[in-house]
């Protein structure tokens, strides 16, 4: 390492000005990316539940066969052209942000493992200083159980990072980030 | 970056921070830290594919006056026309090209075009205060903008930011994807400002703009440079 990153600095509460007003991707799979279509609703919650309304959420995954559209990828598949892997929206006035995209599928982890399916969570909000990294998992799905980055977490907070089917929409899910406090979410140190 | 061995994805995996060249998450002299970042300590997490792809490139289309934030309306916005220049390396000192780089700031009065922002100073109808450009082969970028003003803020009594732009850079990974602050030289605000502060102060230097005779203009505007540094892959790949 020859030089010393730049530091960190809040996105600061008019975020939207530079990164969502015009380009804003709510949409992460368009018409005609192959896999299950999922609609997932995320909200972002502070030490006392209260809704965070100037948050930032980005998304980073890989398309329905586990491919990154991404150079480094080394996997032999050819990414889905229909399909990019990345997502971003803001907080609304009671925290929510919703995406439109399709379930990634198993990534290639640590020792030859496959990872269970997830989506790569950045988080970014007035008050954070550096940007907190999280994951979506989805509760049910029985490749959970050997994902070797859950199996890092202590078992009794890996439920905070499982999306939950929404009954009130067919492909719905749903995911709260709670910042701090009760049922914190996991955050990892990337 | 990454191979296949054995039918094995290898990940080379990126440098961490080093210590004491980023802000604490919780810094109680700015307030809203307290409610907004965990309390229980981070997970280690070894670096997958998850962690080292990310998007790279613009999603959108750049349009040629999306980097002049002078020449988006129907006038000249007022204030101290800028040009900001640098580039962006990553901590290896290897330029990173073609990535997406946004920013944000306030006028000349010191006030955002946002309704969250009310404080009484006033718009200006030839301002939006938006801009994005792509660098070039060598990591370089451009923008040409007006100085932003420092504005007050409910932090605590008599609370002002220093004049800044805010900095989205996307870089090759999701990992070294960085939001940030550019200040610039001498403000007087520095020693107030808990934003600032919270940067440990032997890292201070790396948030602060440089003005840069050679990059001024005459008789146009004053230049200022602002180089950027994202983490980088480590030298060796991780093999096991």
């Amino acid at each position: 390492m020859e030089h010393i990153p730049t530091p960190s600095a809040t996105v600061g509460p008019y975020l939207h000005i530079g990164m969502t007003n015009t380009h804003s991707r709510p949409r992460i799979a368009p018409e005609g990316a192959k896999g299950e279509r999922l609609f997932l609703k995320c909200r972002v919650l502070d030490l006392n539940a209260a809704p965070v309304n100037d948050a930032m959420i980005e998304i980073w995954q890989a398309d329905s066969q586990g491919k990154y559209n991404h150079p480094d990828d080394p996997q032999s598949q050819s990414p889905d052209p229909g399909f990019y892997g990345f997502g971003r929206s803001a907080t609304d006035e009671n925290g929510y942000c919703e995406f439109e995209t399709v379930k990634p599928g198993r990534v290639p982890g640590p020792d030859g493992a496959l990872q269970a399916p997830h989506l790569n969570i950045a988080v970014y909000a007035r008050g954070i200083l550096l940007q907190l990294y999280t994951r979506i998992y989805f509760a049910g799905e029985p490749t959970n159980r050997q994902d070797p980055v859950l199996a890092l977490v202590p078992a009794e907070r890996r439920e905070t990072l499982m999306a939950h089917p929404d009954s009130s929409r067919s492909g719905g899910w749903s995911f709260d980030i709670r910042l701090r406090g009760e049922n914190e979410t996991v955050f990892f140190d990337v | 970056m990454s191979k296949v061995s054995n039918g094995q994805a290898v990940v080379r995996p990126f440098h961490r921070h080093p210590p004491g060249t980023q802000p604490e998450r919780v810094y109680e002299p700015y307030k809203s830290t307290v409610a907004r970042n965990p309390s229980k300590p981070l997970i280690f997490l070894p670096h997958t594919l998850s962690e080292v792809t990310g998007p790279i490139y613009g999603h959108d289309p750049i349009a040629e006056l999306d980097s002049d934030l002078t020449r988006q309306h129907a006038g000249e916005p007022l204030g101290e026309r800028i040009i900001v220049t640098g580039r962006v390396l990553d901590d290896n000192g290897r330029p990173v090209p073609n990535t997406l780089i946004e920013i944000w700031q306030a006028n000349a009065a010191g006030r955002y075009r946002h309704q969250g922002d009310q404080h009484p100073a006033p718009l200006d109808p030839n301002f939006t205060g938006g801009g994005r450009t792509l660098t070039d082969e060598n990591g370089n970028y451009r923008f040409v903008t007006i100085k932003p003003g420092p504005y007050p803020w409910f932090n605590h009594y008599n609370a002002w930011r220093p004049a800044h732009i805010h900095f989205s850079v996307f870089g090759r990974a999701f990992l070294s994807r960085l939001i940030t602050q550019m200040y610039f030289p001498g403000d007087p605000l520095f020693a107030y400002d808990p934003i600032f502060q919270s940067i440990p102060e032997e890292a201070r230097p790396r948030a602060i703009s440089k003005f840069d005779l050679e990059t001024t203009q005459p008789q146009w505007a004053l230049g200022f440079r602002f180089d950027i540094v994202l983490r980088g892959p480590q030298a060796t790949p991780f093999e096991r």
